[in-house]
């Protein structure tokens, strides 16, 4: 396999310690009690959102989870605007009526953050259907999780997907938890990528701790998508190194099991690969204190921002029509 | 004017905003020459004109259906999706109710989600429990669509085209029944405004509000009982919701008396919502309780008589009529 491109390999860094530094500022916020919302963790999985948005053209459409921080700040909406819109402000994306579940920003190809696990299936679909209709060459990917894989949402999808030949990328990203219970109390196949097949679909599944294996995953699975050959399947093997959301009782995940994946955290795996093709210590140092440095500027932006009028609760219901 | 039957309105409807609109497309069930152009034909013809890419049969998957009109509206498309039955909404409820229907709202404004949903239904044909039900109260208890249903061919026409124009999903309820009913043509282009009702019959002693099949069962009613002296004001809804509140408000003034009437079952039906709201606007205005008739409070049953027995009848509203107007 061809080594990665080395400006993509910085590409893949950045947005990946993006979504690193959001999802440790968040939680460094909630403990400190300066915000107090619902806020679904993404420790272990930043790259695997990291390659996935790097491997997208800016015009692609993305379809994620509540769990979707990682996509939402990696493909690049404005930090204002997502720190806004989670922190329920009249600057956020959605005038704070979204909220941390239900962050769009169209702007960025951020159609839909569902709240409902394995709704973005179908409605990726339509979005790709969309493109194929038009021709407007683009992608959309859809990510959510292993738990996802066993709604019925998921069996429409992906048959009517690979039926039509849509630009989608189904982006499971298998962190071995459904919500509160393991992969192994709700699945008893060895995995999600090998459903494909019976689909006719293309599918793998790869390492999504290893950038060399889900970068290239995630760039060949666009390239099939939007060549029109169709949707591609790509389980990402990942570990959610914390509870289902912040604040909730994880006691249920072994602290031996969390101790033994912290071997595969992708985060030191990717500096070492990073420093392996001699980008230094300063260089990525430096990228980081940058991260920190706009979300800290932001962060202070939405705490500032005003709330959203109360007005806004009549609003958007259905066009106002004059 | 030639005459048209409701099909053959839903069916110019969606056929002239195609010619007009790249982004229109249908998708659901059956629906393409392949299939026979939908099992009520409503699409039949469409396939030759715009090809299979616009007129998509689907696997018989109401929820990817549903999701991909979303999808399709999301990027600026505007799709018609078929659920071939109303009952079969049941299958992909949160894609229409936590997706199409919020999705406006819940971004700020930012993503509308224009869609038609075409769904038929009616009792009266056999069908049994599951492909009879008016489900309307369902969908007119979710903030964020649009709920309609025409009585007739020349209202389905108009109501279709607008359904097309509205950038907000739209719930489009067809009666088995009234397919075959025919209008005088009004001809391309024609639309009938979302949110306005017609009163297809004027009277002074009371307001009988329906919509869609039993608009029919009104006028008939009313023409009978103006024989007797009673003149009854029928008013045809055709948007359940968000309803025209000022045509029936003012229908209500006027009359001092109503009665609502809806093949859905009664309870908590969308009878008990407007005879609820004429009570707290009207209450000045009224010379006695409003009135509600709907369907029997179980399932609908398959044998012909029960079925019947079932259905709000001519009698039953002839009966509270007289109730009402205190010539029981």
């Amino acid at each position: 396999m061809a080594e990665i491109d080395r400006d993509k390999l910085l590409d893949i860094y950045t947005r990946t310690m993006k979504v690193n530094r959001t999802d440790e500022k968040f939680r460094e916020l909630l403990m400190q009690g300066k915000v107090a919302v619902m806020y679904y963790c993404v420790r272990g999985q930043e790259l695997v959102s990291g390659a996935a948005m790097a491997a997208l053209d800016d015009e692609d459409y993305v379809v994620c989870t509540y769990r979707g921080q990682g996509e939402q700040t990696a493909k690049g909406i404005p930090m204002e605007k997502w720190w806004g819109e989670c922190l329920g402000k009249a600057t956020g994306t959605c005038k704070g009526k979204g909220g941390t579940m239900h962050i769009t920003d169209p702007d960025t190809g951020i159609m839909v953050t569902t709240g409902v696990v394995g709704s973005g299936l179908p409605i990726a679909n339509g979005l790709a259907m969309a493109s194929q209709n038009n021709g407007d060459g683009r992608v959309t990917l859809v990510s959510f999780g292993d738990g996802a894989a066993n709604i019925g949402g998921f069996h429409e999808a992906m048959n009517m997907a690979q039926l039509y030949k849509l630009p989608v990328v189904f982006l499971c990203q298998n962190n071995r938890y459904g919500e509160h219970t393991a992969y192994a109390d709700h699945t008893d196949s060895p995995n999600i990528g090998s459903r494909a097949a019976s689909y006719g679909m293309k599918g793998v599944t790869v390492d999504g701790n290893d950038v060399n294996q889900i970068y290239p995953a995630m760039e060949e699975a666009v390239e099939h998508a939007r060549s029109g050959k169709g949707p591609v399947l790509v389980e990402a093997m990942c570990y959610r190194m914390m509870g289902h959301f912040f604040g909730a009782d994880f006691s249920y995940m072994p602290p031996e099991h969390i101790e033994e994946m912290k071997a595969e955290d992708p985060l030191p795996k990717l500096r070492k690969v990073m420093l392996e093709r001699q980008f230094t210590e300063e260089e990525l140092d430096k990228i980081v204190a940058e991260i920190d440095a706009q979300i800290d500027a932001a962060v202070q932006h939405a705490l500032d921002a005003p709330l959203p009028d109360t007005d806004e609760i009549y609003k958007d219901v259905l066009e106002e029509v004059n | 004017m030639a005459e048209i039957t409701m099909t053959e309105a839903l069916n110019k409807a969606i056929d002239e905003a195609m010619a007009e609109d790249d982004g229109v497309f249908c998708l659901g069930e059956d629906v393409s020459a392949k299939q026979g152009g939908g099992v009520f034909k409503v699409t039949s013809g469409l396939t030759e004109k715009y090809g299979e890419h616009r007129i998509r049969a689907t696997p018989i998957s109401e929820t990817a259906i549903i999701g991909a009109a979303v999808g399709a509206a999301l990027a600026g498309q505007r799709p018609i999706a078929e659920i071939m039955l109303m009952n079969f909404v049941g299958v992909c409820m949160d894609q229409i109710v936590n997706h199409a229907a919020k999705l406006r709202y819940m971004s700020g404004g930012q993503t509308p989600c224009p869609i038609v949903i075409r769904t038929t239904t009616g009792v009266g044909v056999g069908f049994g429990g599951q492909h009879s039900d008016m489900l309307e109260a369902w969908f007119a208890h979710v903030a964020g669509m649009h709920v309609v249903t025409p009585s007739n061919a020349a209202d389905a026409r108009g109501l279709m085209r607008s359904a097309i124009d509205a950038n907000d999903p739209v719930v489009f309820i067809e009666n088995i029944l009234c397919y075959g009913l025919k209008s005088e043509d009004p001809g391309p282009g024609y639309r009938v405004p979302l949110g306005k009702a017609s009163v297809p019959k004027e009277g002074s002693d009371i307001s009988l509000i329906t919509y869609g099949r039993t608009v029919l069962d009104a006028l008939e009613v009313a023409g009978e009982l103006e024989e007797e002296g009673i003149s009854v004001e029928v008013i045809d809804l055709r948007t359940i919701a968000p309803y025209d509140e000022e045509t029936v408000l003012a229908s209500v003034r006027k009359t001092g008396r109503a009665l609502t009437l809806h093949e859905a079952v009664r309870p908590f039906g969308t009878g008990a919502e407007i005879a609820a709201n004429i009570q707290e606007k009207c209450w000045d205005s009224l010379k006695g309780p409003v009135r509600r008739i709907g369907g029997t409070f179980a399932a609908v049953p398959f044998a012909t008589h029960l079925e019947q027995a079932w259905i709000p009848n001519k009698s039953e509203i002839v009966e509270q009529i007289k109730a009402s107007v205190g010539k029981a």
